[in-house]
């Protein structure tokens, strides 16, 4: 029997760990182990809200179909297929801190690290993907996630559970992803009285609105933007002033 | 092997009631009976981590053992107060009728959690935590009454190693215990096992404790493991004798035993 299970689809490649891996840390699942990844990291998720793991596996695992239509909003545009042909990552062994500390207030550059210091966040946490099938669409997820930080100082918004419910509710506008969806539709539930209030009467709108009208966040190449004023970005992309 | 188990040893249990459904403090249940211990055995408990067997010992031992008093008190109803309540206090000091457990783990981490559940529950007399390798036990030559090795020697790369240090350090007419995962032989269970294996134990691994490496690692590892009659021969070629099994749930898990004569 050589090692090999009895499983129902038959497939083989999951016995060697390291073997048929479509990128570095992929694992393969099968339709059924995804289902169950899906419903067990969405319980998880609204159980532990700091299992950023599991959220992210939510993200991987229901993606299938928008993450494809990302995709190609973005291989149609300029920027966009630049950013796909170059793969650009953002993490701190590739970010010039120094630099962009040193820009003047108001910059992009500027802007991005002070709120990474303000809220005492780190682009390296984010979680590589694991169960997306598609070379291309893991760094999709991947570019996603790592602007996420990005979306925060174009919106304006701290990290705390209001100003993440906030731009998940601009994400899953922009792009559709079920697991943004999922985190704008139960992210408030955990929130008191009074900040659902101003959630629903103020900013919910203004992100839907944003959302609406921006140009596609993940076509913007960030890394070659950080001189320029936020404010510049913002009326570029179109990202009403936040409230 | 030892990696696995330093991202495991947190979650384990709750690792281990998720999978088998609560089963298998059933099976541990089980195998401490049928260990049937007495009051002074000395039991070294291998691989035993997070201390669930020894645990169940100490138990199991202090209900043997206030039966035993409570026999004895009958026996004693013609005593004054004060001859009852003295030979009461004497005993209070060996609750355990002089049983040990000496819990042995190769994993530190293991020990570690082991210990503080200890406490947690508390247990604190009758029980040693020691580091240690199956394959080389730090113990010397017959030295306890029984061995048990749960869930454990499936992770030994050598299996026969570990079954002869087994005997090595039993005393003559000591008992060697295994609870371990076995082979199914009914086609339809067994396909529902692969399958409930297979799809759903690295889910849990991934949402539960953010490692599905780990649990897909545990899977494969118990698939590998030789049935139920090639492992009651390693042990017979470690010299045990009268060795025997036990299937639980099918033969999803086996319970082998064997006597050092």
């Amino acid at each position: 029997r050589a090692g090999r299970r009895g499983e129902e689809e038959e497939e083989e490649e999951e016995d060697e760990e390291g073997c048929y891996q479509i990128y570095p840390g992929h694992i393969r699942t099968t339709p059924l182990q995804k289902v169950l990844l899906a419903a067990g990291s969405a319980v998880m998720a609204l159980r532990d809200p700091y299992r950023h793991d599991m959220v992210a596996v939510l993200g991987e695992t229901t993606g299938c179909l928008a993450l494809p239509s990302l995709r190609d909003k973005m291989k149609h545009h300029p920027e966009g297929y630049r950013i796909l042909q170059e793969r650009p990552r953002i993490r701190l062994s590739t970010l010039d801190m120094g630099r962009l500390q040193g820009l003047p207030d108001g910059t992009l550059g500027r802007e991005y690290v002070r709120f990474l210091e303000d809220n005492k966040v780190s682009p390296d946490t984010r979680m590589p993907p694991k169960f997306v099938d598609d070379e291309e669409l893991a760094y999709v997820i991947q570019r996603y996630r790592e602007v996420h930080d990005l979306m925060h100082t174009l919106l304006g918004m701290p990290t705390n559970m209001l100003g993440e419910v906030v731009v998940k509710w601009f994400e899953a506008v922009q792009t559709g992803l079920p697991m943004c969806v999922l985190g704008a539709a139960f992210g408030p539930i955990r929130l008191s009285a009074r900040k659902l209030q101003v959630l629903a009467t103020e900013l919910i709108p203004w992100a839907i609105r944003s959302g609406r009208n921006a140009s596609f966040i993940l076509n913007i190449y960030y890394e070659q933007r950080w001189e320029q004023p936020v404010e510049s970005l913002r009326e570029e992309i179109g990202i009403f002033p936040p409230p | 092997v030892y990696q696995v188990f330093e991202s495991v040893a947190k979650k384990y249990d709750v690792m281990n009631d998720s999978m088998s459904l609560g089963i298998h403090r059933v099976w541990k249940d089980i195998l401490v009976h049928k260990m049937n211990p007495s009051p002074g055995t000395l039991l070294l408990d291998v691989a035993g981590g997070t201390g669930d067997i020894a645990f169940r010992f100490i138990n199991y031992v202090r209900s043997v053992r206030e039966r035993q008093l409570q026999r004895r008190l009958r026996h004693h109803q013609n005593l004054s107060w004060q001859e009852i309540a003295e030979s009461y206090q004497e005993d209070k000091f060996k609750s355990l009728g002089d049983s040990q457990v000496v819990v042995c783990d190769i994993n530190k981490e293991m020990l570690k959690a082991g210990k503080q559940k200890a406490q947690d529950l508390g247990y604190s007399e009758g029980l040693s935590w020691v580091l240690g390798n199956a394959e080389e036990l730090p113990f010397d030559d017959d030295k306890f009454d029984v061995y048990t090795i749960a869930f454990g020697i499936r992770n030994v790369t050598r299996i026969d190693l570990a079954l002869e240090e087994a005997y090595r350090v039993l005393k003559p007419g000591g008992r060697f215990l295994c609870l371990e995962f076995s082979h199914v032989s009914n086609p339809l269970i067994s396909r529902l096992y692969d399958l409930y294996s297979f799809q759903v134990i690295p889910v849990l691994g991934e949402v539960i404790a953010g490692d599905w490496k780990s649990y897909q690692y545990l899977v494969e590892s118990i698939r590998r493991f030789p049935p139920q009659e090639e492992f009651k021969a390693m042990i017979e070629d470690a010299g045990f004798f009268k060795v025997d099994y036990q299937n639980l749930s099918f033969g999803i898990v086996a319970i082998h035993s064997g006597f050092k004569l």
